[in-house]
């Protein structure tokens, strides 16, 4: 029997939830894309300490927009021309193509000079952002079992940013960039045995030669940020995949997550922070210099400015290129320049060597082998966050170290008693930090209390002038309320609805 | 059944046993097969070497494509071979599981979304419209920077070349053209004088000239003084997609552009007769000077090239 059509049974038979409901199933009929709810439901804990890696995915994608502009009209070569572009004070002057147009679109093209500040700013800030949140992930032993494999994953993301960094801090091939280029070479040439070699086939001959622009090019703007973006996505599937962490508290445990669910309110909140960060940036690329290639020059290999400083993440190697000792040895006639091996390539390797393994050094110290979904806070494990503060306090202070002319210029100081004072400080700043950081958390986690919210206390002073603490009577305003968290309705209940519990069954 | 049959019969992997015939391999003889690939894979082993030789002492390109391309074949087929021959040979079968959700799933799902989300911008329709219109503004005027930056305007520079009244006619190398410099049916490419110092001069201002008499030659009404000696002169350009119309049919008298065949009959201001071209080659309006040099009484009076919007 045939039915009769109206528009009423069409209705119908679009089910109760109307075309947008009628076009979801027909998607799920082909990808059975309704099991996509558990996304939806996904639960992200409120903590402003998770936001931290947001700020490093949107300041990635800041790069990545304006990076493609200015892909749009730089010139990865080191062909010479003569400079006639619209900036006055080099006109007339040799300079490579690669840094004629970084100057031209800096100056001769609409809203260039913005789009390359907020380019190189969202640089600076995605590796900012990835090193707070490393820490954050490390002092609260996020990386702990089952997320050692993201851990490493975010390590490495980080080491790329700054590889990336370098990279495309050489591309306006300006005299600043030049001569961190130049430095970069001698390291590479200070590899033992290998090191000639290494730096002949990556710069395609002695220094400069006019292979390196083109090449660190590609690999800035295709290989390097293919593999991040890769990389980015392995990392947001493990997160999806293996639930957040969370902070512990009422009614969340080992086994559930508490906090906002994916969709709509996560969605909406992180949407609006992708805009905060592109907004600050854009502020920042309005109104804060960065890299001004044209006030230093086309790279000139015999000239150099006073107080050459890298972008700041590379700041550490710098530093520690200064304050090592000139100690080289010569055996069998081939010289070892321990003096940039060490600091150059032995020392991050070192730093970076221990972030790598510390996940199974600390399995391995404290035969801890179970599944960790609860966060730790940080003074509840002194030794593990004294020994990050000890580390991060070396590499902050190689940063300061990478500033020892400024310094002694500033202090009128010699720079021989800053040199050394930065030599001795290096053992002496992380030895320290453990020190203080491990007796503070100790303090802290045996603090009567400690863990717990806090509570008033009532301080009176006796008639003899001592004063004496004591717990503030109860009232009702102390009491801490919080809601007892519900799993995520399946559908939204008019109050009136029968049922309270928000879950009830479609009948059909 | 018989047992050919029933070992015919797909198998499920997690049900199979091991001594079941579709775990066997499919060669008859495997110790024969094997030996077989072994000798690709040593033949792939030499062609890798060969490859490293062929790199060190720079030989051929085909000598070092045909070791390497080789190598890879050899063992590319062994490995296959081992696959097809020396591997379970099945068949095996899995489930196909519809990747349609259940009912309770699909209506869960749309309440997520509309209620859920849509809800959210029900409840708060300003809020939705005043986002979604600083959204799309935003999405409008973003393209501002990327689009305007990327070039100028056109302006009249599509509808102008660089020949000027009193031009001389030069070749590529610079050559001014004098009357006596070609016979009948002699053809040159020719530009106007001062051409390499412009961007686009060589693109835009290609000029073809064919002598067609020695008495002057008027290829149609009104452009009687345009061919002083039989000297005509046509934009190069192809009116269809800009090619050069570089080949001259000289029997034919038609000009004929290699891309996609079109023919200009030069003889009838360059009517098109043959091809997708749907104009004639504009004419560069010629005389010849006291001196004897030829020379454009003017720019062209149309567009030169392909049409587009602009062009009336």
């Amino acid at each position: 029997m045939s039915e009769v059509k109206t528009k009423r049974t069409a209705k119908a038979a679009r089910g109760p939830y109307g075309n947008v409901g009628h076009a979801l199933n027909e998607l799920d009929d082909r990808l059975g894309s309704a099991k996509a709810r558990n996304f939806l439901d996904k639960i992200f804990p409120d903590h402003w300490s998770f936001m931290l890696g947001e700020i490093a995915l949107y300041s990635f994608v800041i790069i990545l927009v304006t990076g493609t502009f200015l892909t749009l009209y730089y010139v990865p070569s080191q062909t010479v021309v003569t400079y006639r572009g619209s900036y006055a004070p080099l006109y007339g002057i040799k300079v490579t193509q690669a840094f004629a147009s970084s100057v031209d679109l800096t100056f001769g093209v609409r809203g260039g000079l913005l789009m390359r500040q907020m380019h190189h700013w969202a640089c600076d800030i995605f590796i900012g952002a990835m090193v707070v949140h490393m820490a954050r992930v490390f002092f609260t032993g996020a990386f702990r079992k089952p997320r050692e494999l993201n851990y490493s994953i975010g390590t490495t993301l980080l080491t790329l940013g700054i590889v990336n960094g370098f990279l495309g801090y050489s591309l306006p091939d300006d005299l600043v960039s030049g001569t961190g280029l130049r430095i970069a070479y001698s390291i590479l040439e200070s590899v033992p045995v290998v090191g000639t070699y290494l730096s002949f086939f990556v710069f395609g001959g002695n220094f400069p030669g006019t292979a390196v622009i083109p090449r660190f090019f590609i690999l800035h703007v295709l290989l390097v940020p293919g593999i991040i973006m890769g990389m980015v996505g392995a990392h947001l599937f493990l997160l999806v995949r293996q639930k957040h962490t969370q902070f512990p508290g009422p009614g969340r445990t080992e086994k559930n997550v508490v906090g906002t669910p994916m969709f709509p309110v996560f969605m909406g909140k992180t949407t609006g922070y992708l805009f905060i960060v592109t907004g600050v940036t854009a502020l920042l690329g309005a109104f804060v210099q960065i890299n001004p290639i044209w006030l230093f020059g086309p790279y000139d290999a015999a000239k150099i400015s006073y107080a050459v400083q890298p972008d700041w993440y590379m700041g550490f190697l710098d530093g520690a290129l200064r304050i090592a000792p000139a100690w080289q040895t010569n055996n069998f006639g081939h010289t070892i320049p321990w003096e940039v091996t060490f600091p150059a390539l032995i020392l991050p390797g070192i730093i970076f060597g221990i972030a790598y393994a510390w996940p199974a050094l600390e399995r391995k110290l404290t035969g801890d082998k179970e599944l960790h979904n609860l966060l730790d806070r940080p003074s509840e494990v002194p030794v593990r966050t004294a020994a990050g503060s000890a580390v991060l306090s070396l590499v902050i202070w190689l940063f300061i170290a990478s500033s020892t002319d400024v310094i002694a210029n500033f202090m009128h100081l010699s720079l021989n008693n800053v040199l050394w004072f930065m030599r001795i400080a290096t053992f002496i700043v992380p030895v320290l930090t453990y020190i203080i950081t491990l007796k503070i958390c100790q303090e802290m986690r045996d603090a009567d209390g400690s863990g717990r919210r806090k509570t008033p206390n009532l301080v009176t002073r006796t008639s003899e002038g001592e004063y004496v603490s004591t717990a503030a009577p109860y009232h009702e305003e102390m009491e801490h309320h919080e809601e007892v968290a519900v799993p995520v309705p399946t559908f939204v209940v008019k109050d009136d609805a029968p049922s309270s519990d928000g879950v009830r069954t479609v009948e059909r | 059944m018989s047992t050919n049959e029933e070992h015919r019969t797909p198998v499920s992997l997690s049900s199979v046993s091991e001594n079941d015939p579709r775990m066997q391999p499919a060669a008859k003889n495997p110790e024969r097969v094997e030996r077989w690939i072994s000798l690709l894979f040593v033949l792939g082993f030499f062609g890798f070497i060969g490859f490293g030789w062929a790199y060190w002492v720079d030989a051929a390109p085909w000598i070092l494509g045909s070791t390497v391309g080789f190598a890879f074949s050899l063992i590319g087929i062994g490995v296959v071979a081992w696959g097809k021959y020396l591997m379970p040979k099945g068949p095996f079968v899995e489930e196909r599981h519809d990747l349609r959700s259940t009912d309770e799933e699909r209506d869960a799902f749309a309440a997520a979304i509309i209620q859920r989300g849509g809800g959210v911008i029900k409840r708060r329709p300003l809020l939705g419209a005043l986002l979604g219109g600083g959204l799309g503004v935003f999405g409008i005027v973003a393209l501002f920077p990327v689009l305007r930056s990327l070039g100028p305007l056109p302006g009249k520079t599509l509808t102008r070349t660089d020949w000027k009244k009193g031009s001389y006619l030069v070749t590529q190398d610079g050559r001014r053209i004098h009357v006596d410099d070609y016979k009948i049916s002699e053809v040159a490419t020719v530009f106007p004088e001062g051409f390499e110092e412009t961007t686009n001069g060589q693109a835009v201002d290609q000029t073809i000239i064919i002598r067609l008499d020695t008495e002057d030659f008027t290829t149609k009404k009104g452009r009687e003084t345009w061919g002083p000696a039989g000297y005509v002169a046509y934009s190069k350009l192809c009116s269809h997609l800009g090619c050069p119309v570089g080949l001259y049919e000289q029997q034919l008298q038609l000009l004929v552009c290699p891309c996609h065949q079109s023919m200009f009959d030069v003889t009838v201001g360059a009517q098109p007769n043959f091809g997708p071209a749907p104009r004639p080659l504009p004419q560069l309006p010629l005389f010849i000077d006291k001196d004897g040099y030829l020379r454009s009484q003017s720019d062209y009076l149309e567009p030169v090239g392909p049409g587009y919007w602009e062009r009336s």
